[in-house]
């Protein structure tokens, strides 16, 4: 929590039993934090997820899938090329279904173990990680840093300063780069960068995400858990009793205070917290975990890994501060109790949406055949007669071909007895021609003998074909019969 | 260039805009100034309600502040350039009508070069260029296909363009006139000038005989003699007229509705029918495309078309 900006009243008030008077304005100018590094388990696993998103966020871009890139949001085109998939405008739901998924996702990891998301994955904390370390590497470790802010300016805090924010902005550059690199062939990106040739849309939106990465990572830091992102606070919403969140063993722990390491710890009638303050220094959102859970807290376990190395020291027991429930606090439950309860019906019942989700949008893809098909009435003509008695309604069908190849695609239809499909952009055999991940219009007759079927609106549906998958594709559409 | 319609409401938004603007200004310099005071010093502002829920006071951080101050000074400069008070047009002199301007000016020039080369270009040479197809097919289907379809086969009272039958004539030059100035159909009602009912009825079965459609022989033998006071519009074998746009009777292309009832009923009530003038939708040029692509439609094999693959954009 941030200690407010305090004017004590009358110094002459800490005397007296009276509460102390304080002033407080309604703006605090942020204090700066200095998270000491630290190593030991769960800084072990943030790192790991650090490398694999990292490798991915940086490295899948350059990966190629056949002529182009395996990865590549066309917005331009408006074609999304995942592997061997191509997605049009019209395939939004798959992606309002993974956006439930992640949601559903964050719902689970956080009815289980708390902030995992937070800790460990989210590109706020990670970004932080690496420009952090960044940091130490040129600054030093927290005290070094601490002294060198407060030192007057000169030449060797000046080379420090500007080696880093260097650094820094170049990762920064190198990140914003990336991102484009999602949207156009990174490929081409680079040799554009190299010859000095990168359109303003690209420029403005490398120089942008590259300016939000070296804001928010460099500057921001836990300022944007704390106060702009939405879901930080609505996280707390879906903890229980039986959370698993970082906590700080109040029992074991309590009264605190420092105390000569050759002492036995029951001696001297202090627990087992020396009060050390190393988990409130290596806390990247600058809170001191023993005053229980708070709002800030990521769910990191930079706490826990930096206690764990003073009870070592101390030769007493790890745990002090620990990923533990509430139910486990108050209960004094075993390890394997707290655990078992891992599994109970709001985990169960996220698990089990999720899975169906996951299930049902893994079928979809698999069933997913690689051309769409759009039926639209004319909106000029009803219906018609023409030649030979004939009645007849015009569609005009749109064919998208999803696949990276020509493919050819042959109409029928159905619904009445007799139908009779003509169509003008038949070619040899009376197939459609679409060129690869293009997208084609169609007008398209169907034709019954007139007065064969009584007036109105009849249902027909069209089955479009293609020739190379031989997979069908069905549209209903109405055929209208004038009185 | 606003449309207001008093003197009232551009006041009214500006008032409202800078009162808003100014209003949030003041109220952040003055809760700058404000300090509360917390009486027992366990950050909350001492009021209490319900007996015992009490209000904490977390300080907003002061980067905050600064959003705001940089919000309230881009809006000023933003009002200041762009159109936003009342009738204000903005330093800038940018509006929405001006935009949309430039931007057709600018399409307009960067095809520029593209409608030169088609210009140049004979009509049947145009057909079947993919390109102006392509272009073509897009003009025809925003301002054509709503009367003529879609596919351009007409609909009862709309003539196909697809098939060889021309009511004006079907070459590229008069298409490119029809497309222009429009045309108009007229025949007047001739049921006195044929005779009696009887008489329009056998008028009507040797117009269907005509074209060898389903017909009474007899009556149309009948017909036959009464068919002069058509003849002079329709010729007097019945093929039409184009110059005066007097429809080919034998064929069996029936714009207005086939068999012996519409026929009766057009003989009596005559007819007109009225294509609009396109002369101020497009530019001469496009004109001149969209002529190629309609005589593309009846004159060119479907297979020597080109697919048109036009992107769904």
């Amino acid at each position: 929590m941030n200690s407010p900006q305090t004017i004590t009243k009358a110094e002459e008030n800490l005397s007296t039993d009276l509460p102390e008077a304080v002033v407080v304005s309604l703006y605090a100018a942020q204090e700066k934090i200095y998270p000491r590094s630290i190593s030991g388990f769960f800084t072990k696993w943030r790192w790991v997820m650090i490398w694999l998103t990292q490798l991915f966020f940086y490295g899948m871009p350059w990966l190629a899938w056949g002529q182009r890139q395996a990865l590549l949001f066309d917005l331009e085109a408006k074609r999304f090329y995942i592997f061997n998939l191509v997605f049009y405008p019209q395939d939004l739901i798959y992606l309002t279904a993974i956006l439930i998924i992640s949601a559903l996702s964050l719902f689970l990891f956080t009815a289980v173990a708390g902030r995992l998301w937070c800790g460990y994955t989210c590109p706020q904390t990670v970004y932080t990680e690496i420009f952090l370390w960044i940091e130490s590497k040129i600054e030093g470790d927290r005290a070094a840093r601490i002294k060198l802010d407060e030192s007057a300016m000169s030449a060797k805090k000046l080379l420090k300063k500007g080696s880093k924010h260097f650094v820094w902005i170049t990762f920064a550059l190198w990140t914003g780069f990336t991102f484009v690199g999602y949207f156009t062939p990174i490929r081409e990106l680079l040799a554009e960068f190299i010859h000095h040739d990168v359109g303003p849309w690209e420029t403005f939106w490398v120089l942008f995400y590259g300016f939000a990465t070296y804001g928010n990572a460099g500057f921001m830091r836990e300022q944007v858990c704390k106060y702009m992102c939405p879901y930080a606070r609505f996280q707390s919403a879906m903890f229980d009793d039986d959370t698993l969140i970082v906590t700080y063993d109040e029992a074991r722990g309590e009264p605190r205070g420092g105390r000569s390491r050759k002492v036995e710890s029951d001696s001297h009638g202090l627990g087992s917290c020396i009060d050390c303050s190393l988990c409130v220094q290596v806390c990247p959102t600058g809170i001191d975990i023993r005053k229980g859970l708070q709002y800030e807290c990521i769910g990191c376990g930079a706490c826990a890994d930096v206690c764990d190395t003073v009870m070592d020291k101390m030769g007493y027991a790890r745990g002090l501060v620990k990923y533990s429930t509430q139910h486990a606090v108050t209960n004094n439950w075993t390890h394997k109790q707290m655990l078992q309860r891992i599994v109970r019906p709001r985990v169960l019942i996220y698990a089990t949406i999720l899975t169906l989700l996951v299930t049902g949008l893994l079928v979809s893809l698999w069933l997913r055949t690689p051309f769409r098909v759009d039926v639209v009435r004319d909106r000029g003509v009803m219906a018609r007669l023409v030649d030979g008695g004939l009645l007849e309604n015009v569609y005009r069908l749109q064919i998208m071909n999803a696949t990276e190849t020509v493919q050819h695609y042959r109409i029928s239809a159905s619904g009445i007895e007799g139908l009779i499909v003509e169509s003008d952009g038949e070619e040899v055999n009376r197939t459609i021609t679409v060129e690869p991940a293009e997208a084609r219009w169609i007008s398209v007759r169907l034709e019954i003998p007139d007065g064969s079927i009584e007036p109105g609106s009849h249902k027909v549906e069209f089955q479009i074909q293609s020739l190379e998958s031989k997979e069908i594709v069905a549209e209903k559409s109405i055929f209208l019969v004038p009185r | 260039m606003s449309d207001f319609t008093s003197n009232f409401w551009p006041v009214f938004i500006t008032v409202i805009t800078l009162g808003g603007i100014f209003g949030c200004a003041l109220l952040l310099w003055l809760t700058s100034k404000v300090k509360v005071a917390s009486a027992n010093g366990d950050n909350t502002s001492g009021h209490v309600w319900d007996g015992n829920l009490r209000e904490m006071n977390n300080p907003l951080p002061r980067w905050w502040v600064w959003l705001f101050i940089i919000t309230i000074v881009f809006g000023l400069i933003y009002l200041a350039a762009y159109p936003g008070l009342g009738r204000f047009e903005g330093k800038l002199g940018w509006s929405e009508v001006n935009q949309y301007d430039n931007e057709v000016a600018a399409a307009n020039k960067a095809l520029e070069p593209l409608y030169a080369k088609f210009a140049a270009m004979p009509v049947n040479e145009l057909a079947a260029n993919a390109e102006a197809k392509a272009i073509g097919e897009r003009l025809f289907m925003n301002n054509c296909a709503q009367c003529h379809g879609s596919d351009a086969r007409g609909s009862r009272g709309f003539p196909n363009l697809t098939d060889n039958d021309w009511i004006h004539g079907g070459t590229p030059e008069i298409i490119q006139t029809t497309i222009t100035g429009g045309r108009v159909g007229m025949m007047p009602p001739m049921a006195a000038a044929v005779g009696n009912a009887d008489d329009v009825k056998n008028v009507a079965n040797y117009v269907l005989s005509l074209s060898d459609s389903t017909h009474d022989a007899a009556r149309a033998a009948l017909g036959k003699e009464k068919f002069a006071a058509c003849a002079a519009c329709h010729g007097a074998d019945g093929k039409g007229n184009i110059a005066i746009g007097a429809p080919n009777l034998s064929d069996k292309i029936w714009l207005h509705g086939a068999g012996e009832a519409a026929i009766i009923k057009r003989i009596n009530e005559g007819k007109t029918n009225q294509m609009p003038a396109q002369a101020t939708k497009f530019t001469p040029e496009q004109i001149h495309v969209l002529a190629a692509y309609v005589w593309g439609l009846s004159n060119l094999a479907p297979s020597s078309l080109a697919p048109s693959s036009t992107a769904a954009k």
